[in-house]
Order: C-alpha cells, then sequence, then structure tokens
C-alpha cells in the first residue's frame, strides 16, 4: 500500500471519552439482561442513567454516540444483533434521544434530569410499542399493556432520574 | 470518591426534584391512570340487548330498575336490569351457566342460556370484537 493511500485514524480525547463512558453504559445494559423480569418488556433501563449523565456533562451529541454505542455493542454481546429486540431497542433508544434533544433545552431551574429521566422512559416505551404495533404484532390488544408499561417507565424513569441527579451533584 | 453515597443524608435526593420535576410527575402519573383507566377498565355499557332464538327480544337502557320475562322453548328466562349492571336471574335451562355467571356490567359481556336460545348483551357506545381471526 502506498503512502498516498494509507489512512490512518487517530483517536482523540473525545473519542476515549466516548468509548469509556459506552462501555458503562454497556456494562450495565449487560447486568441488566441478567436479571430476571415479572414481565417481558419491564427493564429498569439503568444504563440510560449513564445517557443522562452524559448529556447533562458532555451534550447530545455525546449522549447519542453512547447511547447508540450501547445498543449496537450489547446487542453483539447478547447476540440479539439485527434481531427483532435489537431494533426495539435501537427505536426505544432513538425515540429517548430526540425527546431528550428537545427536553435539554427546558429551563434548568425548573426542570431537572427527574424530568428528563421521566419523559426519556416514556419515549422509549412509546418508540418501542410503536415499533411492537406496527411490525411484530399488529393487534389492538398490545393496547393492553400500554398501562404497564407506562408505570414501569413512570416508577423507574424517577428513580433513574434521582440517580442521576445524585451522580451530577458528585461531581 | 471521597463521600460514599450511603452517608449523604436522605433529603439531599428530594432536594434534587425540582419543581418543574414535581409538575413532570403529576402529569405522568395523570397520564398513567388515563391509560389504566381507558384500556384497562374497559367502557361502561349503556343498553341491554336480549336475544331469544334468532330474533332480538329487545334492546333496553341499562340505567333502569326492571325485570324482563323471555319466553323460549324451555320456558321463561328472567333478566334483572338495575342501574347499570343486568344479570339471568332465572332460567329453566339445566347447567345454569348464565344464571351462575352473575352481574355483567361493562359493554361486550354476554350471558347465555343456550337451552333456553336466550342471550343478554351489554351494549357500549360502538361495538367490540368478541374474537379475532387471522
Amino acid at each position: 500500500m502506498s503512502e498516498k493511500n494509507s489512512h490512518i485514524l487517530l483517536a482523540n480525547a473525545d473519542d476515549h471519552r466516548i468509548a469509556k463512558l459506552a462501555a458503562i453504559a454497556i456494562g450495565l445494559h449487560l447486568i441488566e439482561a441478567v436479571l430476571p423480569s415479572p414481565l417481558p418488556g419491564v427493564k429498569p433501563g439503568i444504563a440510560n442513567i449513564v445517557t443522562l449523565y452524559v448529556l447533562y456533562k458532555f451534550g447530545i451529541g455525546t449522549a447519542a454516540w453512547v447511547s447508540l454505542l450501547r445498543v449496537f455493542a450489547g446487542s453483539l454481546l447478547l447476540g440479539h444483533m439485527l434481531s427483532p429486540t435489537f431494533v426495539l431497542s435501537l427505536s426505544g433508544a432513538i425515540t429517548s434521544l430526540l425527546v431528550l434533544f428537545f427536553a435539554i433545552r427546558l429551563p434548568r431551574r425548573w426542570f431537572g434530569p427527574v424530568s428528563l429521566s421521566i419523559l426519556a422512559a416514556f419515549a422509549h416505551i412509546g418508540g418501542q410499542l410503536l415499533v411492537v404495533w406496527l411490525w411484530l404484532i399488529p393487534h389492538a390488544g398490545i393496547a393492553y399493556l400500554t398501562p404497564v408499561f407506562a408505570l414501569a417507565a413512570l416508577v423507574f424513569g424517577i428513580i433513574n432520574g434521582l440517580v442521576t441527579a445524585r451522580l451530577l451533584s458528585n461531581d | 470518591m471521597s463521600n460514599p453515597i450511603s452517608s449523604r443524608p436522605y433529603r439531599d435526593l428530594i432536594g434534587a426534584i425540582r419543581p418543574g420535576d414535581w409538575l413532570t410527575v403529576l402529569t405522568t402519573i395523570a397520564v398513567v391512570m388515563v391509560l389504566f383507566d381507558s384500556l384497562w377498565l374497559g367502557e361502561t355499557a349503556s343498553k341491554v340487548q336480549i336475544r331469544a332464538g334468532n330474533q332480538i327480544h329487545s334492546t333496553l337502557s341499562i340505567n333502569q330498575q326492571r325485570v324482563v320475562e323471555v319466553p323460549g322453548p324451555l320456558g321463561i328466562t328472567t333478566v334483572v336490569i338495575d342501574h347499570g349492571r343486568a344479570r339471568v336471574a332465572s332460567d329453566p335451562g339445566a347447567r345454569q351457566y348464565c344464571v351462575k355467571q352473575g352481574w355483567l356490567d361493562q359493554a361486550g359481556q354476554v350471558a347465555m342460556c343456550l337451552p333456553n336460545q336466550v342471550s343478554v348483551e351489554l351494549l357500549g357506545s360502538r361495538k367490540i370484537h368478541d374474537s379475532l381471526n387471522y
């Protein structure tokens, strides 16, 4: 290979930071995957704590990198790559990132990590249920599960938001 | 970390909730309650439809106190309507399934007395499917 055609990719400080944070998120994602769940689909979503923390510390761009890397690497490690599980995970991550993109612009004095966490959790299940309904199970029966998922999003959204607030206050 | 999390007072955690956060929490609690109410509790019935044989015997408002006697091949089936609920009070059939079913109060619920060919169905504002096939 001639000197002209060779490309050297250099990882800068940002790349290292994203990799480290994504690694934490992937770790939490894997821990959560082995936890038993009372109902398929109801999960605490503890990896979202990392997304929220990164959003506050480094902005939406880094948060999107960390969140999407977590989805891709997590599904590779768990063997879900390109399966419906992966698509659900990805759609949840994308919708919650979209909502966070707007929610982070809310006045900081009034709305903290708890609000953002709840909104992201609702966006997460919203995106997933939409994919389930449009693609996997096009049946009105999905509506019966919606309240349960919404309740889980509310409870875990508050808890994850409080944890994020605590992490941010430690800095 | 110099300060272990467990040593921090609990009120710090609640203090992290800002005024707008309470608004978010209350709004989402309301959303969850509306979802449970609309998707789980079903629709309250507005009418009672009684069928005898292959004909509609009568369609009555459920918001009344009334006893309806429906004739069938075996005898009289008695249907009781009681301000928002209805039931089959007596039936000449052998197994009494429709009587044992008790009060019906949700739209779409049905009690059938097959031997006497009488059925009681609660109707809401729209017809819900009782089964779907693909």
